[in-house]
């Protein structure tokens, strides 16, 4: 894919998943460039959430998944457990949050520090005070918000270098929608972001580069203003106008 | 009043048996979805590796600190047979339910066979050490002192599993790995290391177990594991599959009706009861007493 940020972080070379019968992922081409927001658009069931899990090795895939470290190397990552990949610097805040619901906030960030990084605790509670306040609460008797919030905290506890995150604005009150996107937005100031999401209005804020994956494929990719100012072309590939964003849910 | 502070202190003692075959069993079922029936096997392998020490290993015996050695040795062996079966046979079969009970009922059988080819099928004396073959006096029933061992000990484990889970980064983790061991892999942590060691802690409870319930029943026989298993299967049921406290709550409750339906009943009765307990318990609550590990 073209865009406007630097060498390539990942790249996905005709990355095939086939799961309970179905093939899912039928070919995907892509690459996330260092720095930035990359956006992964698509209909619902398209494969988008599949492809985050590919890279992370938590589905079995077939063809070339390769990550460029800090220091300019590359290498093949698929076929590595999912624990290996990860600790080459990539966070994941799933679609549906997964955070342990019966552990407490500061248990469920003392999970997610990692060996081998900084931990930044000061900076997580500076973005989210309220969960310094709540650090003894059982993380299943918060609210959604601040479920993503201990999701999204995970991320940026350790020192990443690519953050994977799917929908996280998905079934959020819209102020809590853009709390989480200027969260983001700072992060993406440090650290590349791939960003699984249907809220076109965050995608327009934050995304430079946008993925659209259709049946299992790349249907386009490019600059995210080249997707999103074409009306023709966001309804042809989502199905929906981004008439000056919103939820195209 | 005699009787009665008699058949409790013995029910608690069956109790506290039961409990550390079970917290293994527990332990193995809430992070790793294993259904282990060779768990049955660790507790023959610790009574017989307590059995041959105190007869054989040098500084080892029948009382004092050669018994407390002979323990040591006979929960060390099925710590370490429970440690290589989970890398050996139970690791390749992640997430492959029917081939791990396939493994390891076969596993059970073939430990069990092993056990009588070398040692016979006659139950053997197990050696009691002195104290525990006195009695203590608690409001006028004279309590044989093996029911305080065993008490004294399931107390100890249960506390020490408490606390490891509450304040250590590995029961962290596998207080994180029981609700979701893969969000908890997606945060770069090797869960099998966690699985690995469950097993060895489920092997060394069970196989401690072998030990005191050697003393307990004052013999041990190669089926003595297997026979304990299925009590230890109805205890992890009722306490709620993956739920340590809630397993010790299931031990004595079984333990408590198994030994007073046994006396004020008929002998025998006491089985019957506890099976009637399981379908009463799963009746009102099917997830058991309690739905969370600690």
């Amino acid at each position: 894919m073209s865009g406007q940020g630097g060498a390539p972080l990942l790249r996905m070379s005709d990355v095939h998943v086939r799961l309970s019968g179905s093939h899912i992922l039928q070919g995907v081409d892509l690459t996330v460039r260092r720095g930035g927001v990359t956006a992964l658009l698509g209909r619902n069931g398209a494969g988008k959430t599949t492809t985050v899990k590919a890279v992370l090795g938590l589905v079995p895939s077939t063809g070339v998944i390769e990550l460029t470290g800090g220091d300019g190397r590359t290498e093949r990552v698929d076929g590595r457990r999912t624990h290996e990949i990860v600790r080459r610097g990539i966070g994941y805040a799933p679609e549906d949050r997964e955070v342990f619901a019966g552990l407490t906030v500061a248990e469920n960030l003392a999970l997610a520090e990692r060996r081998g990084s900084d931990h930044h605790h000061d900076r997580v509670y500076e973005l989210f005070p309220e969960l310094q306040k709540r650090s003894r609460q059982l993380a299943g008797t918060l609210s959604g918000g601040q479920q993503q919030m201990v999701a999204i905290a995970r991320l940026l506890l350790n020192d990443n270098q690519l953050l994977l995150i799917d929908e996280p604005t998905k079934g959020l009150a819209p102020l809590l929608v853009a709390e989480v996107a200027d969260v983001l937005a700072r992060a993406a100031e440090e650290v590349t972001i791939l960003l699984v999401e249907q809220n076109l209005t965050v995608v327009q804020r934050m995304a430079q580069d946008a993925v659209v994956i259709d049946q299992g494929r790349v249907a386009w990719s490019g600059p995210a203003d080249d997707l999103l100012t074409d009306a023709d072309r966001t309804r042809e590939l989502l199905g929906v106008a981004a008439s000056g964003g919103g939820d195209h849910r | 009043m005699t009787t009665f502070v008699l058949l409790s202190i013995t029910g608690l003692g069956l109790a506290a048996l039961y409990f550390l075959v079970a917290s293994g069993l527990s332990l193995i079922f809430g992070l790793m979805d294993v259904l282990n029936f060779a768990h049955g096997a660790f507790l023959t392998i610790g009574a017989y590796g307590t059995w041959w020490a105190a007869g054989n290993l040098p500084g080892a015996g029948s009382t004092g600190w050669g018994f407390v050695l002979a323990v040591a040795f006979g929960v060390g062996v099925g710590t370490l047979v429970a440690a290589l079966i989970e890398l050996l046979l139970i690791r390749p079969l992640y997430q492959r339910h029917i081939e791990q009970v396939l493994v390891t009922v076969g596993l059970s059988l073939a430990l069990v066979a092993l056990v009588r080819a070398v040692w016979g099928s006659d139950p053997r004396p197990f050696p009691r050490p002195e104290w525990a073959q006195g009695t203590t006096s608690v409001l006028g029933a004279n309590v044989p002192n093996d029911r305080f061992l065993l008490i004294v000990s399931a107390v100890v484990v249960l506390v020490s599993v408490l606390a490891f889970l509450r304040f250590t980064r590995v029961g962290l983790i596998i207080r994180a790995g029981v609700e979701n061991r893969t969000m908890v892999t997606a945060l770069g942590i090797d869960v099998r290391k966690a699985f690995t060691l469950v097993f060895a802690i489920g092997g060394a409870f069970a196989a401690l177990a072998g030990a005191l319930g050697g003393i307990y029943l004052g013999s041990i026989s190669p089926g003595q594991g297997t026979s304990l298993l299925i009590f230890a299967f109805i205890v992890v049921v009722i306490g709620g599959m993956s739920s340590i406290t809630g397993t010790a709550a299931a031990a004595v409750l079984v333990g408590l009706v198994q030994q007073f339906a046994n006396y004020y009943a008929a002998s025998g009765v006491g089985d019957l009861s506890v099976v009637l307990l399981l379908a009463v318990v799963l009746l009102a609550r099917p997830s058991g007493l309690s739905a969370r590990l600690a």
